[in-house]
């Protein structure tokens, strides 16, 4: 249940936004949507129908097009209002929120950011950036494994990047979805902690072929768990040849001034 | 793990095309996935079992065409279709970079009455 607005809807979309202090600014449940899904099956095909002859149509339409095409307004609103959007990707659990937290303390008022955050379920991510100076916006999926760009667009209209420089689009933690869904980000950013093993990228190598930069994550974890970053380099530049690579841990502040070097921040 | 709303939205948009096309039913609907695209053709088909009845696609087949993506080998230079991603060139080992393709999850035409 969120304790702000006392809602309890664990299943289906729901939008939380919270204020540069914090504070929670407004909460929809758009999910009352009661399908007017106007597709009226023109059902009474009366047997006359069936000596209409086959005719071939030709679509040659993308099926995420109608995604696309939003994700495109999205680009254009970033574009014109001077926003980086950064779109962050990894599997659940490999640093994220953390890093996001980190990021967000270090840019004290430096940087206008702001943050939208994806999960299934919980406000618990939003809990943790809260209060950090920058207003966030918890987006729960429902079951959706991954954010797409009508749900970005929507914390857009309710001013979730208003007076932003920089966007931080935490995205669900998944590692294959995510990658066929463009937001309109200015570039995706993929995490990749050093708990998960040296072959992550060659496993699950659509999502990192498609970002400009990759973070090695939790390197204060790296001797403990005999992390080979020489391997996992490797790894990383036979999928993404071009991709920048940078190591840091959020949690010790190791690595983090290049990250802001990079955000230019 | 998202082929279910993908077909979703392949769904609504070959209904709404065959409506403008005054079509009562759909025949037949191809597709066409690339190798990249991270979606599972075997999963796509069983969501398409699941949504098409009492459509006008209800009796419709469902036809997934995979497109491979095309890698460049550095070291002979040539251009491969490949169906999955693979980091040395099967003819001479060289190392291959991704030159495109294999991103495509595209409705390609339909056969509607």
């Amino acid at each position: 249940m969120c304790l702000d607005c006392g809602c309890n809807r664990p299943e289906g979309f729901s939008l939380h936004a919270f204020d540069r202090e914090g504070k929670l600014a407004d909460h929809e449940h758009p999910h009352d949507h009661e399908h007017p899904h106007a597709h009226d099956h023109p059902h009474d095909h009366a047997h006359a129908h069936d000596h209409a002859p086959h005719r071939s149509v030709t679509i040659a339409q993308p099926i995420l097009g109608e995604n696309d095409r939003i994700a495109e307004r999205n680009r254009g609103f970033f574009l014109g209002r001077g926003i980086r959007a950064i779109n962050l990707m990894s599997s659940p659990g490999a640093g994220k929120t953390a890093l996001v937290a980190a990021t967000l303390d270090r840019l004290a008022s430096r940087t206008p950011a702001a943050v939208i955050v994806g999960d299934l379920q919980t406000l618990n991510d939003a809990e943790r950036l809260r209060g950090r100076g920058a207003p966030v916006v918890q987006i729960n999926t429902g079951s959706l494994c991954h954010l797409d760009a009508s749900m970005v667009a929507r914390a857009l209209e309710g001013g979730a990047a208003d007076g932003a420089r920089l966007l931080f689009i935490e995205n669900v933690g998944n590692l294959v979805c995510p990658a066929a869904f463009d937001l309109g980000e200015s570039e995706r950013v993929a995490l990749f902690s050093v708990t998960e093993g040296e072959d992550k990228p060659l496993k699950y190598p659509s999502l990192f072929q498609t970002v400009r930069l990759v973070l090695l994550t939790k390197m204060d974890l790296a001797e403990a768990t005999g992390f080979d970053r020489t391997a996992a380099e490797e790894n990383i530049r036979r999928v993404a040849p071009d991709a920048q690579i940078l190591a840091l841990s959020s949690r010790t502040g190791q690595g983090l001034d290049a990250w802001l070097d990079y955000l230019g921040a | 793990m998202h082929e279910l709303s993908l077909m979703t939205a392949a769904m609504e948009q070959v209904q709404a095309l065959a409506q403008r096309n005054g079509a009562t039913r759909i025949h037949r609907i191809r597709m066409r996935v690339g190798a990249l695209s991270g979606v599972v053709p075997e999963a796509l088909e069983f969501a398409f079992e699941t949504l098409k009845s009492g459509t006008p696609a209800a009796e419709a087949t469902l036809e997934i065409e995979r497109v491979p993506a095309i890698f460049h080998c550095a070291g002979c230079g040539k251009d491969l279709p490949l169906e999955s991603v693979e980091f040395d060139c099967p003819e001479c080992g060289g190392p291959l970079t991704l030159a495109g393709g294999g991103r495509e999850l595209e409705l390609a035409d339909m056969e509607i009455s």
